[in-house]
């Protein structure tokens, strides 16, 4: 009985959610136009450089936990090496910044271009690999990338890290305080959403999507979904990248200790959360987690429980995510047993009739 | 005259079995030809061994009188092989224009840049795909489902669509792997219309069947496999007459009139 009673009221709450997105997908262009405005004076009306840092954490790992999106979400592989990626944009931009003293806005794209050339050389021995094996190779990738980060002194700094990282400055205004810095993030998570936007819609995102539903399917229309594999790794990658280039001058102090397996657990987490293979979802998700982690200071490191319980409870109820539909891969695996059940159940109705 | 397709010798050993030995195939522009057997005989091998899924242990592939036989699959499918599933493998969260959509694939030349910079390029291939895709849609009268996702659709329309995604490819030679299957005989009836009336538009068609109605009347000649082996091929009347086939079918000199039925 009771157990009925807490399965009706999650439907409930499903379908609420299920009517709000159709209502968010009908004014969509309002709704970002006032999103747009409203985010663009939020620091006129705060001065605490706290509330701006969190909005920046925000904005930061809505560009990773998407970047990890277009990977798992669109293309269907499952990547766990993200902290890695980031961890090799940041260096980039540390490194070139107080080694080599460039501008900011060359090694912007530079520390991208080289984070997807380094993923591209994960992505090529991985191509045949699926699901918890090619997890398991990004995962010890993330830990190469952070060991090398620790122990290659005379690059990384070693366990000193990298000090110092010059601040970029934007026609002569140096990005210095959370203002200016959120204003960054912002213009760089609006550039990322809308880019993959345009991507996921073009022939290259539907090719990545049927590479999802079913490769062998995908091969036999002439995709060539090694290519497209790996052109996915490095666009993920790529993005990772460019917010790992943006993190180092913000915090002006980088080491290893930065990109954890832990961080990649937390931008994972976002990202199911919010809802895998959708562009909205890793947002969703960053603004909890995000919001969750400043809530739940006070009780310290018991946070990763509520975390983990958070996680087990959204598994359980909507593995689709916050935002997700039924579009996004995991609920497609629920869905179709769901359908199975009301299928075997409609056929022993039709015997009977028979 | 090179025939459109030609197999020569194909062979498929899994370790010690050998589920495909010394099968030839001649598959001329315009015919509808079938393959039938027993089950287990060896066919969807065959088929995955010429379309490139397997690559095949010993033998040679032509298509169009070059040999593709150590080609990928997807490099089959650019060269004019469009092939369908025994089991359906639609992509099911996608709708059905999407669906087709994705057979376009090779047509379009939109990169990383047209697609973010929505140059003339990706204009003009997103409007190609589209038009070219509700061609397609319409043509084989799938137009109520266009914005339908795939995977609810009930059964033999996502049959339908299977083909209508293998069409967008503009495939010189059409595969089909057991398209009746599960479908009943009115849905059988009208998928035979179907392929009779694409092979009038100009398809070459090659199908797996079990459904010997089906295959007699469609098909204007036919394989016949047991155990890998070629047994028989033909015009239907040919091989409806082969002792080899009937025996494969219905056991040696038994459901023939029934003269032995007690043995």
């Amino acid at each position: 009985m009771t157990e009925q009673r807490s399965e009706k009221k999650l439907n409930t709450l499903r379908s609420s959610l299920e009517s709000l997105q159709l209502w968010v997908r009908h004014n969509r262009g309002w709704l970002l136009a006032a999103a747009f405005v409203l985010l663009c004076i939020i620091p006129f009306f705060t001065t605490r450089s706290y509330v701006l840092g969190v909005l920046c954490r925000i904005f930061l790992y809505s560009i990773l936990a998407g970047a990890l999106n277009t990977i798992n979400g669109y293309s269907g592989q499952f990547c766990l090496g993200i902290a890695g990626f980031f961890a090799i944009g940041a260096y980039s931009e540390a490194i070139l910044s107080t080694a080599a003293k460039m501008n900011f806005w060359i090694i912007l794209p530079i520390a991208g271009l080289i984070t997807a050339v380094i993923s591209l050389l994960v992505a090529l021995p991985t191509l045949k690999m699926q699901g918890i094996y090619l997890a398991i190779v990004t995962l010890g990738f993330s830990e190469i990338v952070r060991l090398l980060a620790l122990n290659w002194t005379p690059l990384t700094g070693g366990p000193m890290g990298i000090k110092g990282i010059p601040v970029p400055t934007f026609f002569g205004i140096a990005i210095r305080t959370s203002k200016h810095f959120y204003y960054l993030y912002l213009v760089m998570a609006i550039i990322f959403i809308f880019t993959t936007s345009r991507v996921i819609k073009s022939r290259i995102g539907r090719a990545w999507m049927s590479i999802r539903e079913d490769e062998l399917a995908s091969k036999s229309l002439g995709v060539f979904t090694s290519r497209y594999k790996a052109l996915n790794f490095m666009y993920g990658a790529f993005w990772a990248g460019i917010a790992g280039a943006i993190y180092a001058p913000y915090v002006r102090f980088i080491d290893s200790t930065y990109f954890t397996l832990d961080e990649g657990w937390n931008i994972l987490s976002m990202m199911i959360i919010g809802g895998q293979g959708t562009l909205i979802g890793p947002i969703v998700g960053s603004v909890i987690v995000n919001y969750l982690t400043e809530l739940l200071r006070p009780i310290g490191q018991w946070r990763m429980v509520a975390f983990a319980l958070l996680i087990i409870i959204m598994m359980w109820s909507r593995p689709q995510g916050l935002a997700g539909t039924s579009s996004s891969i995991i609920a497609a695996k629920k869905d179709r047993r769901l359908r199975r059940r009301f299928a075997t159940k409609q056929e022993a109705c039709n015997d009977t009739a028979v | 005259m090179t025939p459109l397709f030609e197999a020569k010798g194909i062979c498929k050993y899994f370790g010690g079995l050998k589920a495909v030995e010394q099968v030839d195939m001649v598959i001329r522009e315009g015919d509808i030809f079938g393959i039938i057997g027993p089950n287990g005989a060896g066919k969807t091998t065959f088929f995955n061994a010429c379309s490139g899924i397997d690559r095949p242990t010993k033998g040679q592939v032509f298509l169009n009188g070059e040999e593709i036989t150590r080609f990928s699959s997807e490099l089959i499918a650019k060269k004019g092989m469009a092939r369908t599933f025994q089991n359906i493998k639609l992509f099911k969260y996608m709708s059905v224009l999407e669906n087709i959509k994705i057979g376009f694939h090779n047509q379009l030349k939109t990169t990383l840049f047209d697609s973010i910079l929505h140059t003339k390029r990706y204009k003009e291939d997103e409007k190609f795909a589209t038009e070219m895709g509700l061609n397609i849609i319409n043509r084989v009268g799938l137009g109520d489902y266009k914005e339908t996702l795939a995977g609810n659709l009930p059964y033999g329309i996502q049959r339908k669509v299977e083909i209508a995604r293998a069409l967008a490819l503009k495939p010189k030679i059409l595969l089909l792997d057991e398209p009746a299957a599960g479908m009943n005989p009115v849905e059988t009836q009208s998928l035979m219309h179907f392929i009779k009336d694409l092979n009038q538009d100009g398809y070459t068609i090659a199908v797996i069947e079990h459904d010997m109605k089906f295959v007699m009347n469609s098909c204007n000649k036919i394989l016949v496999l047991n155990f890998g082996h070629k047994i028989s091929e033909g015009c239907p009347s040919e091989v409806q007459n082969d002792a080899k086939v009937i025996e494969a079918y219905f056991g040696k000199s038994g459901a023939m009139g029934g003269a032995h039925a007690d043995r």
